[in-house]
């Protein structure tokens, strides 16, 4: 006891949906909200497995979502498939860095930044290290924050093939490759947001 | 968490949970989704293993056109494959392109199997490859029969004319050049194509070219054994007695070349050739079906005067078929003679003459002699065969060499035995007209012109003299005869005028006779009625008939003086 207190040390758990503080009780696995009816636990259920399960799966898609191409571009009969890599190093020699740096980023750097970030917070979580605690909780911020903005790449796809349809003259179309890469920025979404950032705090030195 | 939660100090209005048996999933089953995905991942890897084919490597002399990881590799339009990488071979000759075909190209990977760039192909034959402007060049691939599996290949730098078990044939064909020809020229029989020429080279020697041409099927069975080919490219215009006549196979063969081909007219072997079999290509039609030319001979002429117009190529006509080609004109120096005499050599086919060699030959074996073209010849010289350079066209003064018989050439000696064959000249047909014009031109200077001139200038002044004489004396007596016959004829007009007295008189008398007339027929008349008379002389005549009144009756008087009838 060391620093501040607990909520479960006070007796106390709060309602993850509607915020209702009420009294804890021993048997909580089955404990509702009084007020919302959302069930009650002092930290997020199976967390580490759940973040875990979904980091993985999203790694797995992530390797098809670079081989396969993701977007073909016909333009006059040059039928052109692009990877991310390829599209990136495409706009890159054909003079365009700036936006290059930008796909590069949002589809490379961010994911496995991602995939990085979460296997730290994980570790360092699980074992219950004090070290750089704020931090940590900063990096999970920082994390769920960039989610949104992962799916740059699927949206550019998305937006391509809706607008450019013009036959022989242009045409954009899909790969599957998009498809894994949507499901890589949608499980890593759900394993940042099925981490409950509550254990970034639970460390050894703050427990005993 | 060990520890049991306290009792709430102070919060003892806090509210208490609801609890409340429900079913939770287990947080295990959340690792049924990395499962779900490295199945997913797994498939794709397995998906992909098993899709993948062999991967080979072509060479080519240059990588234009080639992408490596976007060029595709194409069978009959089928994508087959795709260039993974394009790099330069050590020696740096040429690129090395490495293909990985699809797994259902597998047999494309075999000994015999041809690749070559498509890229687009313009020229005056048409254009090919046109799809490849917009979508870049892609590898052609053409299948073979051979089942030897085979990883390396050599490119082709030209697409081939002919794709793999094409029904049809090929034939060789062996020109001096290889004019306008390329490969996929066309082939025409009857002026429709029927093939095309597929690839061409050098002859070893270097001597000739030799054509490999591609007749598909069915047409392949109209090239018979004596089929002639000729290159169809150039515009065959004959300007003859018929008028102008131009001749060609197609416009497109005019500037891009082709070959045409045709059996002879007349008996021939009709039987179709064998596949490669080999043939002549001729310059033109008329070369092709003229008939076999045979063993050419050298012949050399010796003419004593100027042969202006006469060309190398010039043809050698005998009875105005031709048969051979001159092929040096060479001037020479004859010192007894002091003249520089011109020794044309040409080229003769005796067997162009056709049935008449034959002929000569069988005669000529009959007679037990030895059928050479020299003795032969030396027959015919007896006889008067001299050569001639006759002018063949008058517009461009161009000669020919004719051999023909001359009537009345003296007589000259003819050595069987000198090689090459010396035929005996004669002078050409110019040459000809200029002597007898030279021979005209003696006799009209022979014409004594002067004395015929003064004779004539006597003459006319005798004639003068006459001319005066009868000016002067015959015609004023000429006049004065004319005044005494125009005298005499105004006398007798006079006499015959209308109111001349003769002429009175002749009508007085007429009067006459035409009341003598009338009386005799009155007499007759009366005779005819009366002959009594001449007896009893002539009654007197009957007096005439008084004519009676007509009783007519008399209208009653109508008049204004005669009152109607009775007043109303």
């Amino acid at each position: 006891m060391s620093s501040l207190p607990r909520a479960h040390e006070l007796g106390l758990i709060g309602c993850h949906v509607c915020g209702l503080v009420c009294r804890d009780v021993p048997d909580l696995h089955d404990a509702t909200c009084p007020r919302c009816g959302a069930a009650l636990h002092r930290r997020k259920l199976g967390s580490f497995a759940r973040t875990w399960a979904l980091l993985i799966a999203a790694f797995f898609f992530y390797i098809p979502a670079n081989v396969l191409p993701i977007m073909r571009t016909v333009s006059l009969g040059d039928v052109d498939d692009n990877t991310i890599l390829s599209g990136v190093l495409e706009l890159w020699v054909k003079g365009s860095p700036d936006l290059a740096i930008i796909v590069f980023t949002a589809s490379i750097v961010v994911p496995m930044l991602k995939f990085l970030a979460m296997s730290l917070l994980l570790i360092s979580a699980h074992r219950r290290t004090a070290w750089a605690q704020r931090q940590r909780a900063k990096l999970y911020r920082l994390v769920e924050f960039i989610g949104y903005w992962s799916m740059l790449d699927v949206f550019v796809v998305a937006l391509l093939t809706a607008l450019v349809q013009f036959g022989i003259l242009s045409l954009v179309e899909p790969l599957p490759g998009v498809v894994f890469f949507g499901l890589t920025v949608v499980l890593t979404m759900l394993a940042s947001m099925s981490f409950d950032p509550r254990l970034i705090w639970d460390s050894k030195e703050t427990h005993d | 968490m060990t520890d049991q939660p306290k009792p709430p100090q102070g919060h003892s209005d806090l509210p208490e949970p609801v609890v409340r048996q429900r079913r939770r999933f287990s947080a295990s089953a959340i690792w049924l989704v990395p499962v779900l995905a490295a199945l997913v991942g797994l498939s794709l890897v397995i998906n992909a293993w098993v899709q993948a084919g062999p991967t080979i490597s072509v060479s080519f002399q240059t990588a234009s056109g080639l992408e490596a990881g976007k060029t595709p590799v194409k069978y009959k339009n089928v994508v087959i494959g795709k260039v993974t990488s394009i790099r330069l071979s050590k020696d740096r000759s040429h690129v090395i392109t490495r293909i990985s075909l699809e797994k259902n190209a597998e047999s494309f990977a075999t000994k015999d199997t041809r690749f070559w760039v498509v890229r687009p192909r313009i020229g005056l034959g048409g254009v090919s490859g046109i799809d490849t402007l917009l979508s870049g060049a892609f590898i052609g691939a053409d299948v073979g029969e051979s089942k030897d599996a085979e990883d390396e290949f050599t490119g082709l730098e030209t697409p081939p004319a002919i794709t793999h078990g094409a029904p049809g044939k090929s034939f060789a064909l062996h020109s001096d050049d290889l004019g306008s020809l390329d490969i996929g020229s066309p082939v025409y029989f009857r002026r429709i194509q029927v093939g095309r020429v597929a690839s061409y080279e050098l002859d070893r020697d270097g001597k000739g070219v030799s054509v490999q041409i591609f007749i598909d099927s069915p047409n392949d069975g109209f090239v018979t054994k004596s089929s002639r080919f000729w290159n169809a490219s150039g515009v065959d215009v004959q300007l003859g007695a018929n008028g102008l006549k131009l001749n060609t196979q197609s416009l497109a063969t005019v500037l891009a070349g082709g070959v045409a081909f045709q059996d002879p007219a007349g008996p021939h072997d009709a039987t179709p050739a064998a596949e490669d079999a080999q043939f002549q290509l001729f310059n033109d039609q008329a070369t092709a079906m003229a008939p076999p030319d045979g063993e050419p001979r050298y012949i050399r002429m010796r003419f004593d005067h100027s042969l202006r117009g006469l060309a190398i190529d010039a043809p050698v006509e005998f009875q105005g078929i031709n048969i051979g080609r001159v092929v040096s004109i060479n001037l020479d120096y004859d010192e007894k003679a002091q003249r520089f005499p011109l020794v044309v050599g040409a080229v003769v086919y005796p067997q162009r003459l056709g049935r008449v060699h034959d002929k000569l030959v069988a005669i000529a074996q009959a007679r037990g002699e030895d059928a050479d073209l020299a003795q032969m010849m030396g027959k015919l010289v007896e006889h008067g065969l001299r050569a001639q350079a006759r002018s063949g066209n008058l517009l461009t003064g161009q000669l020919y060499i004719a051999l023909d018989f001359i009537p009345n050439a003296p007589k000259v000696d003819f050595d069987i035995n000198a090689r090459p064959m010396q035929i005996p000249t004669a002078p050409g047909s110019f040459d000809k007209l200029q002597e007898q014009l030279g021979v005209i031109v003696d006799k009209v200077q022979k014409i004594p012109f002067d004395s015929i001139g003064k004779h004539l200038d006597q003459t006319l002044a005798d004639l003068d003299g006459t001319l005066k004489q009868v000016n002067g004396k015959v015609l004023p007596e000429f006049h004065n005869t004319l005044k005494g016959a125009q005298q005499t004829l105004g006398t007798a007009n006079n006499a015959l005028s209308s109111d001349s007295p003769l002429q009175q008189n002749l009508g007085a008398t007429m009067q006459e006779l035409q009341r003598a007339a009338r009386s005799l027929r009155v007499l007759t008349d009366y005779l005819g009625g009366h002959p009594e008379a001449l007896i009893r002389g002539r009654k007197a005549d009957p007096a005439p008939p008084k004519p009676t009144p007509v009783d007519t009756p008399t209208p009653p008087p109508s008049g204004p003086s005669q009152p109607k009838g009775s007043k109303p």
